[in-house]
């Protein structure tokens, strides 16, 4: 069970989802704290999802505040940074791209692209911790010392 | 000095206050800081940090703070109060200008850099903010930082390595002490990275 949970996860970092960001927050965890990483993943989505509401909101009302939509992309950045969500993160990048260039249809596609994303990791990290917290604290709890 | 005493009691455990509008961020730095032993206050903004230290001018110094702060960890880009016009406002004030503050950034704008140091930052470190740099932060504040009349010396080299920096993310300025003649301090629990640029300034032989 664990080698499977090993298996997805070294998945995810060869298909880029993850980045040794992650791995970071994971040297963080320990017996006491086994499961910080899946508790900063529920911060992550809880919060994306409220910057998504906020995006979807304004791209709707269609006309492009680039100042507002930029320092949103900001803040999803920010947190898809810290979580190492590579895709998101590198979504967030071609939309703030396209806000600085005034590309409104650039920002709509890629703003989808960026949703899809989004919601595949969801499902896979959902379905890693679940694994994890089935196989045991062993695979997950690797701080050092 | 306050954090003198610390440095010298037995098992010393510095009081953070980190200031970061992001939930994500919050729950990170907190994580790193306590891993680091350090007791750990967080806000979402640089209002509510004038408050906790009772700078907001409402009530005079008492504020809400239980324990002494030692260290201000703050982000640099935060609606409302900048983590730069937080750095200013603490240093600005008699009773709180002693405790370091350290900047965090996800972006590497160099004039973004000097400007903070220049205010009397402590250190700018890069987002996301990895465990080493927080034990490096902790080691620098434990030895005592920086005497103010030792952060006049600290620009210029400082000046200097900037010039040879370049923009890696997981590298943040150099901020060891300039004014300490003990080289072989130095070397001690700094990344790799980080010793190549100090060694490069450092010419004692």
């Amino acid at each position: 069970m664990q080698r499977q949970v090993a298996l997805i996860k070294q998945s995810l970092f060869d298909q880029g989802y993850l980045d040794e960001q992650f791995m970071e927050l994971e040297e963080l965890q320990d017996d006491a704290n086994p499961n910080f990483v899946e508790e900063v993943s529920a911060l992550y989505f809880k919060d994306s999802a409220r910057l998504i509401n906020n995006i979807d909101q304004a791209l709707e009302r269609g006309s492009f505040d680039f100042n507002r939509l930029d320092s949103y992309m900001h803040q999803f950045k920010g947190s898809s940074t810290s979580i190492g969500a590579s895709k998101v993160k590198a979504e967030c990048t071609t939309f703030r791209e396209y806000c600085r260039a005034g590309n409104a249809e650039g920002c709509l596609r890629t703003f989808q692209q960026l949703k899809k994303e989004h919601s595949t990791l969801r499902k896979k990290l959902e379905h890693y911790f679940q694994l994890a917290r089935q196989a045991g604290p062993k695979e997950t709890a690797r701080r050092p010392k | 000095m306050a954090l003198r005493e610390i440095a010298s009691s037995s098992s010393p455990e510095l009081h953070v206050l980190a200031v970061d509008d992001s939930f994500v961020d919050r729950k990170v730095i907190e994580r790193l800081l306590k891993i680091s032993a350090c007791k750990v206050t967080t806000v979402e903004s640089g209002t509510r940090a004038l408050q906790y230290l009772g700078l907001d001018g409402d009530n005079g110094s008492s504020g809400l703070k239980d324990l002494k702060v030692n260290l201000i960890v703050t982000d640099y880009s935060m609606p409302g109060l900048t983590g730069y016009e937080l750095l200013k406002k603490i240093k600005e004030s008699s009773e709180f200008r002693e405790i370091p503050v350290v900047i965090m950034s996800s972006e590497n704008i160099q004039p973004r850099i000097e400007q903070c140091m220049i205010e009397g930052a402590e250190d700018f470190l890069l987002k996301p903010v990895k465990l080493a740099d927080v034990k490096r932060l902790k080691e620098i504040i434990m030895r005592g930082g920086e005497a103010d009349e030792g952060k006049a010396k600290k620009l210029s080299p400082k000046r200097i390595l900037q010039n040879d920096i370049d923009s890696s993310p997981s590298s943040s300025s150099t901020s060891s002490s300039s004014s300490s003649h003990d080289v072989s301090s130095l070397d001690d629990d700094i990344p790799s990275s980080k010793r190549i640029k100090l060694e490069s300034r450092v010419n004692y032989d």
